[in-house]
């Protein structure tokens, strides 16, 4: 039996803005996608009309079972649809993520880097069932039929959707029931549908242990991106992580709140070893904040540089595979490459994402990231002058950050506060303040 | 005769446009019961809710530069008319435009503000202007530069936004004498959205979340309602917000453009103004 795993849309992660300006700290980690689960990533190119949705499906288990159905705006041709490489999202889900940074109060400028090292991409691997395809008529018509990669890819156009749901179900495609009503929905506004599943016989071949991400290429005036056969899944929320390239600015929706997700912001230094923890809840409760009804901005960057760089920027070239179509091949994207990535995170399900998301492009070039700065205290002797009012100092900017985790992640503020005594933020482990009268005869 | 938009208090918006006597003294600004005090406050207050409690990408600079560039624009034509400058109306404007328009360069703010308001000045038929000055500049705008955008989904389906906005804008629109076109562009845009999901089968929850757009109250609240280009009849005006809601809504479900109502009421304004010429003799001028 095969599972309709229809989507395009998962969860996704958005910058939030930080201003470069004065920054002096070091990377120390980054959140990216591997964070959430059931998070789908999506690349979309977008100028003027033209559109190349880069698909990375987050299925786990066997291949023979693996199925996608995704409505688009044309009959796609057998030159539209390419195989991409999983490692250009990946460096694009990295070099876009939430980072943490730290300073140290004595010497920021000493190099101190904690690089938290990323876990390999755990997409499932697969295996493929080659599929026949059916040929009766359901009111269903097989637009084109192609084999690229490891897929088997069928473009249908149907009348009603209970055709189109007869068809799947004796090509032995599982649909969930709640994706009847959106089919037809799909199908009234004329949209197509692409089916992909996996051709076994060419997966072997082609080896590798997972699914490459599906790419398609076309021209349409809907700047759009189909999330509302993932919510049929019946799966709960869902993550997407959907990134935009495109030339003018960042991207946001048209038909939903988009919102900066909460950025520049100190936290306790022991977030450094639970930066997941501390971003995943950081995020939940962005998102409830919201009532679950707004899209979250990540990262939204030039892409000639970074800073601090959470990954090196993209070159010109893995920025062709991804489709960036009017930038050079060869070479490295220099500062001031006319391409703006927009990183948007969204957490949905049918109730609070009803609609399928519609962008748009603005012109805000303004530059965005996710970034929390952690702060190292001066560890030496403060017996000087100054010591006592650093001492004061540390006093209240502990007791601000422990505060300001518990409001950003809904985390215990005693327990923050044990945990920032374990960690050694803790004004009893500073050296203790001699007497005055023997700072007075020195 | 003047030009129109919240020109004098209403209800008699459309009767009493006279000149002022020569060589009286023009006070520079209205009594306090022009309604239109009550449309800047509410303006003033949905902006800054949405850049205090809704983070919106928009400097105070930039209110200041889009008000800049009307009251300016206001200046010029009314001089130019030989009339005392009243400064409520481009306000109005202003507040209009920050309320929906985004812009990178600053400087975008003030040239929306400018060609808006000379537009009123501009652009005239039968002896009054014909396009709506905020929408206008909406319009042309982001057509015009890359750094020029509408952020229609800012207001998000915030509850609250929603009711602040339907709930001030409404007395304020009630003033003004012209409820009548927010809520028959209401009702025709609710009928379109409820009806589009009937058709297609799809769940009420999406035309319930179409319809908890903030832009499309501020259109319906602070745009439509504008009694300078709107017919001067109740039944035209109705006929006229229906068919803004239905132009509007076919641009948007289409794709062309995301903000429908406002490309729908640059595009009707002509006709508008054909009617009132044919419908309503023009008043004498004094």
């Amino acid at each position: 039996m095969r599972l309709l795993f229809a989507a395009l849309a998962v969860g996704a992660l958005l910058a939030p803005a930080a201003p470069a300006a004065a920054f002096c700290g070091f990377y120390v980690a980054k959140a990216d996608a591997k964070l959430f689960n059931d998070a789908s990533k999506v690349v979309m190119v977008r100028d003027a009309d033209r559109t190349v949705i880069t698909m990375v499906n987050d299925y786990v288990g066997d291949p023979k079972d693996f199925a996608m159905v995704i409505p688009t705006p044309v009959v796609l041709k057998r030159e539209q649809i390419h195989i991409g490489r999983a490692a250009d999202v990946s460096h694009l889900d990295a070099y876009t993520a939430p980072r943490m940074v730290e300073y140290f109060d004595s010497n920021p400028c000493r190099p101190h880097v904690l690089y938290d090292a990323a876990p390999a991409p755990t997409t499932g691997a697969t295996q493929l069932r080659k599929e026949k395809a059916a040929t009766r008529s359901r009111g269903v018509t097989i637009e084109a039929q192609y084999t690229v990669g490891e897929y088997d890819i069928l473009i249908l156009s149907a009348k009603e959707s209970d055709g189109l749901q007869l068809w799947l179900d004796e090509n032995g495609y599982k649909t969930p029931p709640a994706a009847k009503p959106i089919l037809a929905s799909y199908i009234a506004q004329g949209m197509k549908f692409f089916v992909a599943k996996v051709n076994l016989e060419a997966k072997a071949k082609a080896g590798g242990e997972f699914l490459r991400p599906l790419q398609i290429a076309f021209n349409s005036p809907k700047f759009m991106l189909p999330i509302r056969l993932g919510t049929a899944n019946a799966r709960g929320k869902q993550d997407l992580l959907l990134f935009t390239l495109t030339r003018t600015g960042r991207v946001e929706t048209a038909n939903y709140r988009t919102a900066k997700i909460p950025s520049d912001l100190e936290v306790p230094l022991f977030v450094q070893k639970e930066f997941g923890k501390f971003y995943k809840a950081l995020f939940s409760r962005a998102v409830s904040k919201e009532s679950g009804r707004a899209v979250f901005t990540e990262y939204a960057w030039d892409m000639g540089w970074c800073d601090p760089c959470a990954a090196d920027p993209l070159s010109n070239d893995q920025l062709r595979r991804l489709g960036v179509f009017w930038v050079a091949k060869g070479g490295r994207s220099r500062r001031g490459v006319d391409v703006f990535v927009t990183r948007l995170h969204v957490r949905y399900d049918a109730k609070t994402f009803p609609e399928d998301l519609r962008l748009t492009e603005t012109g805000d070039r303004k530059n965005f990231q996710g970034r929390y700065i952690t702060r190292h205290h001066y560890k030496g002797d403060l017996a000087c002058a100054a010591g006592d009012a650093y001492r004061r100092r540390l006093a209240q900017r502990w007791e601000r950050e422990a505060r300001q985790l518990a409001t950003l992640t809904g985390w215990d503020v005693a327990e923050i506060r044990a945990k920032m005594a374990a960690s050694g933020q803790d004004l009893k482990l500073l050296p203790k303040e001699k007497p005055w009268w023997e700072q007075l005869w020195d | 005769m003047t030009d129109a938009a919240y020109d004098s208090p209403a209800p008699s918006v459309e009767k009493t446009r006279t000149r002022r006597p020569a060589g009286a003294p023009a006070p520079l600004l209205a009594p306090l019961r022009d309604p239109r005090y009550g449309q800047i406050a509410a303006q003033a207050l949905l902006i800054s809710f949405g850049v205090l409690a809704l983070g919106f990408n928009l400097s105070p600079l930039a209110a200041l530069a889009a008000a800049a560039g009307a009251l300016v624009a206001e200046y010029l034509g009314r001089w130019a008319q030989g009339r005392a400058f009243d400064p409520l109306s481009p306000l109005i404007t202003a507040g209009s435009l920050t309320l929906l328009f985004r812009a990178e360069p600053l400087w975008l703010f003030a040239l929306a503000g400018l060609l808006a308001v000379g537009s009123k000045f501009l652009i005239r038929m039968g002896g009054r202007h014909i396009f709506n000055p905020a929408a206008l500049s909406l319009f042309i705008l982001p057509l015009t530069f890359g750094g020029a955008w509408l952020s229609p989904g800012q207001w998000g389906a915030l509850g609250l936004a929603a009711i602040a906005i339907a709930g001030v804008g409404s007395v304020v629109a009630g003033r003004a004498a012209r409820l009548d076109t927010t809520l028959a562009f209401l009702a025709a845009w609710a009928a379109l959205s409820f009806g589009r999901a009937l058709y297609f089968g799809d769940p009420m929850s999406i035309p319930i979340h179409q319809l908890q757009s903030g832009a499309i109250l501020v259109f319906a609240f602070f745009m439509i309602s504008d009694p300078a280009t709107t017919p001067p009849t109740r039944a035209g005006r109705i006929l006229h917000a229906v068919a803004v809601a239905g132009l509007g809504f076919w641009l948007q479900t289409s794709w062309i453009t995301n903000i429908g109502p406002v490309w729908a009421l640059i595009f009707a304004a002509p006709l508008v103004g054909v009617l009132r010429i044919v419908a309503q003799p023009r008043p004498k001028e004094t």
